[in-house]
Formats: structure tokens, C-alpha cells, sequence
């Protein structure tokens, strides 16, 4: 990889795009030193904020050409450090590329730059009586490149599906800054679907420089229901009961009892305080699909238990009690200075063992656990509490944190949902993939990126790493994070 | 039966040997895969349910196992595959489904085989046993390999294993009949598609529209009712007739599937057509100038494949842009450097 100096780097690349758009002093490169995940800092060589594709790809073929490393990224709302600068590469800002080029109502589409916010898609097709089904909770700033460069879910997509299952085309320039078009406006193009490979790459194959998202017709209602339980694993059962019924709610998403005291603490959204779950249960569609579902699912809770059942009468008391779930994390932040969102994916039958196992990691480390998630597919975001203030509290948390992805590998998932691995979890795809397959991930890699310049260190750890890990890990049965070097 | 041990085995010897292999399951869809050479390599017998829990949503099995045994095992449950894919024969096993990566008439509303494709285990070209993705709906770590394998025509690797999501079947579906013209047709299902209707497949022949509408018994009823038409009684064997390509027009001659976007206009090839997926999918069987149906599948944003029989000279798949296709290329060196799994199959060197 390359040597070269800021100031070579600068010249080079002020030859192709204009001055204007290349950030070099370490104050303006600040803001950009970090996304989501903020414990990860550091500062690019240079930042460039391209304002069409064409500056794009001429940046591109400047970084090949002189061996410098290229991190992409969009809002910079991301939670796995996958957006974090390389030291001696250059950050690729794309929020300048904000353009909504076409919305095509009769087709149901809408074609996109990638530095459109998600909820500005929706907004667009609002007047048409469509909406982009795709939610992540971050929607009012995370881009639409960055939703399909992490392959973004939501509360929404157990019925809706992830960002791959929305997405008909992506416009990828290469390291060399060749224009590629994966997927198109007609359904199931020919040879490989790298459309659904470069959902969720991490911006480790390509560049997204334009995007056609399908869009669907909002649905004719919705409404929710909110249930208390007096045991978090008779919550855990009741959606596998609701599944089991038959039911694909829009929605199914479950909190204990340490974030309802905090959402009640911050807004008040009226959930029980006395319990020690809730779930929140949505459904959608035609009124009359919806009223005969929301009985078979106030039967299912019932029958498993539950203490009280509230069921949305109006569009203002269902989005009032939204509210609660959706400020969850904002109102934990409230009660400790720091908290570690977790993002691992488990088989639904395996959430009262987990969550059980979650609370004995809790009480033996001595950090708190609140438990807010998507219940309906199993994807779970324990968020630990911390003090960054507090001397070795981070290093607990993120050992903490490690461990409940162990668990989650063990019970037969993943060690990443949503949020994508980044930075943060490199480690941890240690223990979910076979040295057999790490090198088939850096094979694929290596078909779209030879010398590795994108986004290097990132989502995929080399099989020496994870030689590294494994060997302390036996050791000590612990991983050692504040020895190891990141790279 | 677990049979994995023994196709290692012979994957092993023939990278060792770099001889090409041949594979193949149920050989029901054999009329799609274009001559290829090899030692063939039979996964039918590696077959079998691994896992299925109802309430997980998720069923595991073997690449041999039959398609209609998959579908039994999930009908018992009162599930079944969304994408409802079409079998093509009573042999037809999962592997060689997902390998063709065919979806039926729901395509468009409930999604493709890839979508519904949570994990896969394969041996590669180097004759590596891999898992990748899994047994759980969302799931981020590493590239999405699993989604890669649907329609790869097991030239990146032989598929032995795949997980799927599966879903409720719809408690109750009505068929309707329109008479109308093909224009006219793709007007009220660009129209329809975009309001809240439980549309689940559309199929315009002969001046007629079929529209099958799928979910709870009054919600299905009143859509029925605001949309008019004629209900079809006993419509599922229409349905099955369409995906299963037993109406006699698939078989009369060569048989080109263009994909279009949906809104694309009526292209008139001199034949009759099937157009399905609310407009996105048309059929033809037509001996019209294979130069020219390309050209208007691609001038309309779409493509062509010659789905069934052989025309000399012509490949069955709508070439691609000479970048991808480099880049496709090396795509399959990277799971096959040696190239020896279905050699010639998908994107043949010219």
C-alpha cells in the first residue's frame, strides 16, 4: 500500500476534481474522523466531497494509480465503525451526490444518488401513495449508499424484507473507476447476482454511485398492540407463538424491563412499568386482513400470559406508542454516560436461553444490560451500559459485548444483523467462519479489488488475525481486545 | 442421506485430476443447461429435511432432496415457499432449483428464490466444504455467498445444503378473468400494483387478464369486489399449468423469456404471448430473428434468454456489458480457479 504524502496526494488529486472539494486541514477533517460507532477515531490523509459521478470516478482512478487507500461514506451513521478513515487514505464523502433523479409512480420506482436520505425516498413517494418499505431506525440521516453498502434492515423488514430485498439496480464504479450496472429496471438479470453481493459489502467491492429502489403502495392501515409480560421468557414465547399462528406481523419488537423504565423515565409513552417485558405488535394491510389478525394475536398473547394488552384506536395513539420503542436508545443514553449497542441474530426459539444468559453476563461483569430488539426475526440489540470515564469500563463492555456474539454464534446465528462488521466486530467473524471460508470472502474481494485498496482492514479479518485470536483465546478464554492491534 | 463425504471425495480427486464434472440432480431442467463437458456428478442422493421448525420460519435441507418432498414437509405446516418455484418435472431436487434460481407467478409481489435464500453449504473449486449466511433472516456477517448461488447454475460450486425462509400460506386465494387487450391489460396492472390490493400473480393470454389475489378470506372478497371481472373456480390448476409450463403453448416451439420492467409497451414478435408478473415477464415461442428479440427486449430496458431449444450459434443468455462480464468471470475464478464445474455453462469465453 501506498506512501505517499498529503501534500503529493493533494496535488495529484487537485489536477482532476476542483481544489474546492478536497478538505486537508486536520480541523475540517474532524467531524469526519469517526461515524456511529465513535469509540473508533481516526483521520484520513485528505477528505473529498465529489459533486457528480464523473468527480467521483476521477478520484478513483487517481487513488489506484498512486496505490492509496479509499474508505467511502455516506451520512456517517453507521454503528460498526465501517465508514472509519484509514490513516493513510481518503475518505470519499458522498453526501454531495443527494439527487432524487426519476420517480417512476406506474413502474413503482425511484432511482437515487446515494447520498439520498432514506426517509427523504419516502417522502417523495408519499404523494403517489408509495413508500420505501426499508426503516433503519437511524432513517432520518443514514443514506441510501450506505443502507445498501450494510444492506440496512428496520422494525419493518420481517415482513418487508432487508435493503437487498428492495433494491432493483446498483451503479458501481470500480477501483479503476469503471462504471458497472449490477441488476436493472427488468427483474432477474442475467449471469451472477452481484446485485445481492454488493448489498451488504461494506464498500469493500465498489463505489455505489446511483441506485433504483422499488417502492411499494402504503399500506390501507396499520395498528399495534402493546403487551406486558411478567416474565421476559413468556414474552420470548409468545412470538414464536404469533409466527406459529400463521401471522407476519409489519412489526415485533421486544423491550425489558431496564429500557422501559428508561423510554417511561424520557417520554412517558405510557408502556407498563411494572413489567418486566413489552411487546409491541404491528400489523398492516386491508382493514379487514388486519382486524381479523389483530384478534388471533391478542388470542396468542393472552394465551401466553400476558398481563395487559393495549391496542392502538387511532393513527396518533399507534405512533405514540412507536414512540417509546423508537426513542429506546436515546432514553438509555439518558441513564449512563455510555452504552455498547450489540447486533447479533439468533433463531427466535433460542431467545429465552439467550436473553437468560445475556442477564448472567450482566450480573457476573457488573454492567448493566438494557434489552431493546427486533424480536420478530431474532435480531437482538443488547445495549451495555458503561462509563468511558470510568477506568477499564470500555474494555469490560466490549469483552461483554464479544462474549454475547460468542453466544449468539453458539445458539446458531450471526454475529451481525444489521449493523455490519466493520471495524468492531472483525474480530468476533472469527469465531462464526472457517479459515476456508475467510479466504473465500478475500477471493471474491480480490475479483473486484486486486490490491485491496478499498476500505482495507474492514468486514472480512485475514486468516493470520484470527490465527492471533484463536490462540489466546484458548489461553485465557477471553478475548484480549486492548492487546491486540486493529488493523 | 448424507452423502456429503462421498461427493468431497469426488470433487477432491477431480481438482487433484483437474477434470471437469458435470453436475446434476433430478436432470428436470436439463433442456436449460447448454452442452457442457465433464465426469458427471450425481447430488440426488445427498437428500433429505435436515431441519424444519414451523415456528422459525426456516427449513433446511439437502440439495437432493425433491422439491415436491420439500413441499409436502411445508404444506403439513400450512407453509410453503413464496416464490413458488416451478419444478418442471416430478424429479426436480432443491439444489438444481436454486442453482436454476427460477421463481414463479408470486415473484413479483412476495419475491425471487434469492430473497428467501438465508444459507448455503458448498464445495468449491478447490474442493473446500463451506457454510455460508445461515439459519437466521438477518445476517450481515461476510458477503452474501448464499444469495450469489441462486441462479449461479452450479458454476461457482456444488450446492449441497440450502437454508430458506419460508412463510404462512395465504388463507385463501380467488382468480379473476378480464377480458381485455394486452395494452390495455399492462394499464390496470401498473394501475392496481401501485394501491394496496392482495395481488399474488397476473398472467394476460388471448385477450384475456387472470389476476389472482391471495390473503384473508373478507380481505380477498372485498378486493374481488372493487376490482370487478369474472371469478375462475378451480383456478389453482391454472396457475400450476402456468408455472409448471404444462399449457401446450411452451412446448410449440423455441420459448424466449424477456424480463422488461413492467411498464414497458407490448412488443409484437408475430406470435401469441403469456405476459406474467404484472407485465414484468413475458414468454414467446417464436423462430423470429433471435438478433431481433434481443435488441427489443434490451431497446424496452430488459433482456432475452432463450429458455427452451437450442438455435446454433446463439447463447442462451442475453449477453452482458464486456465489463461485467469480466468482472462475472472472475467472480467464478475466485470460488473455481480451475473452472472445472459446469465448465461452459453460464457465460461461455468466446
Amino acid at each position: 500500500m501506498s506512501t505517499v504524502s498529503k501534500s503529493q496526494l493533494l496535488e495529484e488529486l487537485a489536477q482532476a476534481v476542483p481544489r474546492e472539494i478536497l478538505i486537508d486541514s486536520e480541523e475540517a477533517l474532524h467531524p469526519f474522523e469517526c461515524d456511529g460507532l465513535s469509540v473508533y477515531r481516526q483521520l484520513p490523509l485528505l477528505a473529498a466531497l465529489p459533486e457528480n459521478t464523473r468527480q467521483v470516478r476521477e478520484i478513483l482512478r487517481c487513488c489506484r494509480r498512486l496505490g492509496v487507500p479509499v474508505v467511502t461514506r455516506g451520512a456517517g451513521t453507521g454503528l460498526s465503525g465501517g465508514a472509519l478513515p484509514f490513516a493513510g487514505g481518503l475518505l470519499l464523502v458522498l453526501t454531495r451526490l443527494n439527487r432524487i433523479l426519476e420517480l417512476d409512480a406506474a413502474a413503482r420506482t425511484v432511482r437515487v444518488e446515494p447520498g439520498v436520505r432514506n426517509l427523504a425516498v419516502s417522502e417523495a413517494a408519499a404523494p403517489h401513495g408509495l413508500y420505501y418499505a426499508p426503516d433503519p431506525s437511524s432513517q432520518i440521516a443514514c443514506s441510501i449508499g450506505g443502507n445498501v453498502a450494510e444492506n440496512s434492515g428496520g422494525v419493518h423488514c420481517l415482513k418487508y424484507g432487508l435493503t437487498v430485498h428492495n433494491v432493483l439496480e446498483v451503479r458501481l464504479l470500480t477501483i479503476d473507476g469503471e462504471e458497472l450496472v449490477l441488476g436493472g429496471p427488468a427483474l432477474d438479470a442475467p449471469g451472477y447476482d452481484l446485485l445481492a453481493l454488493i448489498n451488504g459489502s461494506e464498500g469493500m467491492l465498489g463505489v455505489i454511485t446511483e441506485v433504483l429502489l422499488r417502492l411499494l403502495p402504503i399500506p390501507e392501515t396499520a395498528q399495534v398492540v402493546l403487551a406486558g409480560f411478567a416474565r421476559i421468557e413468556d414474552a420470548a414465547e409468545a412470538v414464536g407463538g404469533i409466527i406459529g399462528a400463521g401471522i407476519v406481523p409489519a412489526g415485533l419488537e421486544m423491550m425489558d424491563r431496564l429500557s422501559v423504565e428508561a423510554v417511561e423515565s424520557f417520554i412517558a409513552p405510557g408502556y407498563p412499568r411494572d413489567a418486566e417485558a413489552v411487546l409491541l405488535c404491528e400489523l398492516d394491510g386491508g382493514q379487514a386482513e388486519v382486524e381479523e389478525q389483530m384478534q388471533a394475536v391478542n388470542e396468542v398473547l393472552s394465551a401466553h400470559g400476558a398481563t395487559s394488552l393495549r391496542v392502538s384506536q387511532s393513527e396518533a395513539e399507534r405512533l405514540g406508542l412507536w414512540a417509546g420503542r423508537k426513542n429506546a436508545f436515546p432514553a438509555v443514553g439518558r441513564i449512563m454516560p455510555d452504552y455498547y449497542c450489540m447486533d447479533g441474530t439468533i433463531p427466535r426459539r433460542e431467545l429465552p436461553r439467550v436473553l437468560r444468559e445475556i442477564s448472567v453476563l450482566s450480573k457476573q461483569h457488573g454492567l448493566r444490560i438494557a434489552n431493546v430488539f427486533h424480536a420478530g426475526d431474532g435480531n437482538l440489540h443488547p445495549l451495555i451500559l458503561y462509563d468511558a470515564n470510568a477506568p477499564g469500563e470500555l474494555e469490560t463492555a466490549e469483552r461483554v459485548g464479544a462474549e454475547i456474539l460468542s453466544l449468539c454464534v453458539k445458539a446458531g446465528g450471526t454475529v451481525t444483523g444489521e449493523h455490519g462488521v466493520g471495524m468492531e466486530k472483525i474480530d468476533s467473524m472469527c469465531e462464526q467462519f472457517e479459515d476456508g471460508e475467510l479466504e473465500q470472502f478475500h477471493a471474491l474481494k480480490a475479483a473486484f479489488d486486486p490490491d485491496g485498496l478499498l476500505n482495507p482492514g474492514k468486514a472480512v479479518p485475514t486468516l493470520h488475525r484470527c490465527a492471533e485470536l484463536g490462540a489466546m483465546h484458548v489461553h485465557g478464554n477471553r478475548l484480549p481486545f486492548p492487546d491486540l492491534p486493529r488493523f | 442421506m448424507d452423502r456429503e463425504d462421498v461427493i468431497l471425495e469426488q470433487v477432491l480427486e477431480a481438482v487433484e485430476a483437474r477434470t471437469p464434472v458435470a453436475i446434476h440432480g433430478g436432470a428436470s431442467k436439463a433442456f436449460y443447461a447448454q452442452p457442457r463437458s465433464g465426469e458427471p456428478l450425481d447430488l440426488s442422493g445427498h437428500a433429505g429435511i435436515v431441519e424444519y421448525d414451523p415456528g422459525e420460519l426456516v427449513v433446511t435441507c439437502r440439495a437432493g432432496t425433491p422439491l415436491a418432498e420439500l413441499r409436502q414437509a411445508l404444506a403439513e405446516h400450512g407453509q410453503h415457499l413464496p416464490f413458488e418455484p416451478p419444478a418442471f418435472g416430478e424429479k426436480a431436487t432443491v439444489g438444481g432449483t436454486v442453482a436454476c434460481g427460477f421463481s414463479g407467478p408470486r415473484r413479483p409481489w412476495a419475491g425471487s428464490l434469492r430473497d428467501y435464500l438465508l444459507g448455503v453449504r458448498i464445495i468449491n473449486g478447490r474442493g473446500k466444504a463451506l457454510r455460508f449466511g445461515g439459519q437466521v433472516m438477518k445476517n450481515v456477517a461476510g458477503y452474501d455467498v448464499s444469495r450469489l448461488m441462486a441462479g449461479s447454475l452450479g458454476t461457482l460450486g456444488a450446492i449441497l445444503e440450502t437454508s430458506f425462509k419460508v412463510l404462512p400460506k395465504p388463507l385463501r386465494e380467488r382468480t379473476l378473468r378480464f377480458e381485455m387487450e394486452q395494452r390495455e391489460a399492462l394499464g390496470q396492472l401498473a394501475k392496481w400494483s401501485g394501491k394496496p390490493l392482495p395481488l399474488s400473480a397476473s398472467c394476460w393470454r388471448d385477450g384475456q387478464l387472470f389476476l389472482r389475489l391471495s390473503g384473508a378470506e373478507r380481505e380477498t372478497a372485498r378486493a374481488a369486489e372493487s376490482l370487478g371481472g369474472e371469478a375462475v373456480d378451480e383456478a389453482d390448476a391454472f396457475w400450476r399449468e402456468l408455472r409448471e409450463h404444462e399449457d401446450e403453448f411452451f412446448s410449440s416451439g423455441p420459448l424466449w423469456r424477456l424480463s422488461l420492467p413492467p411498464t414497458a409497451e407490448p412488443i409484437d414478435l408475430d406470435t401469441p404471448c403469456r405476459v406474467e408478473w404484472g407485465g414484468a415477464q413475458r414468454w414467446y415461442v417464436t423462430k423470429a430473428n433471435p438478433e431481433r428479440i434481443r435488441a427489443a427486449a434490451a431497446s424496452a430496458g430488459g433482456h432475452a434468454t432463450l429458455f427452451r431449444g437450442d438455435i446454433d450459434d446463439i447463447p442462451r443468455f442475453h449477453p452482458q456489458a464486456k465489463g461485467l462480464q469480466q468482472l462475472q468471470e472472475r467472480v467464478r475464478e475466485a470460488f473455481d480457479p480451475y473452472g472445472l464445474f459446469n465448465r461452459g455453462l453460464l457465460a461461455p469465453k468466446r
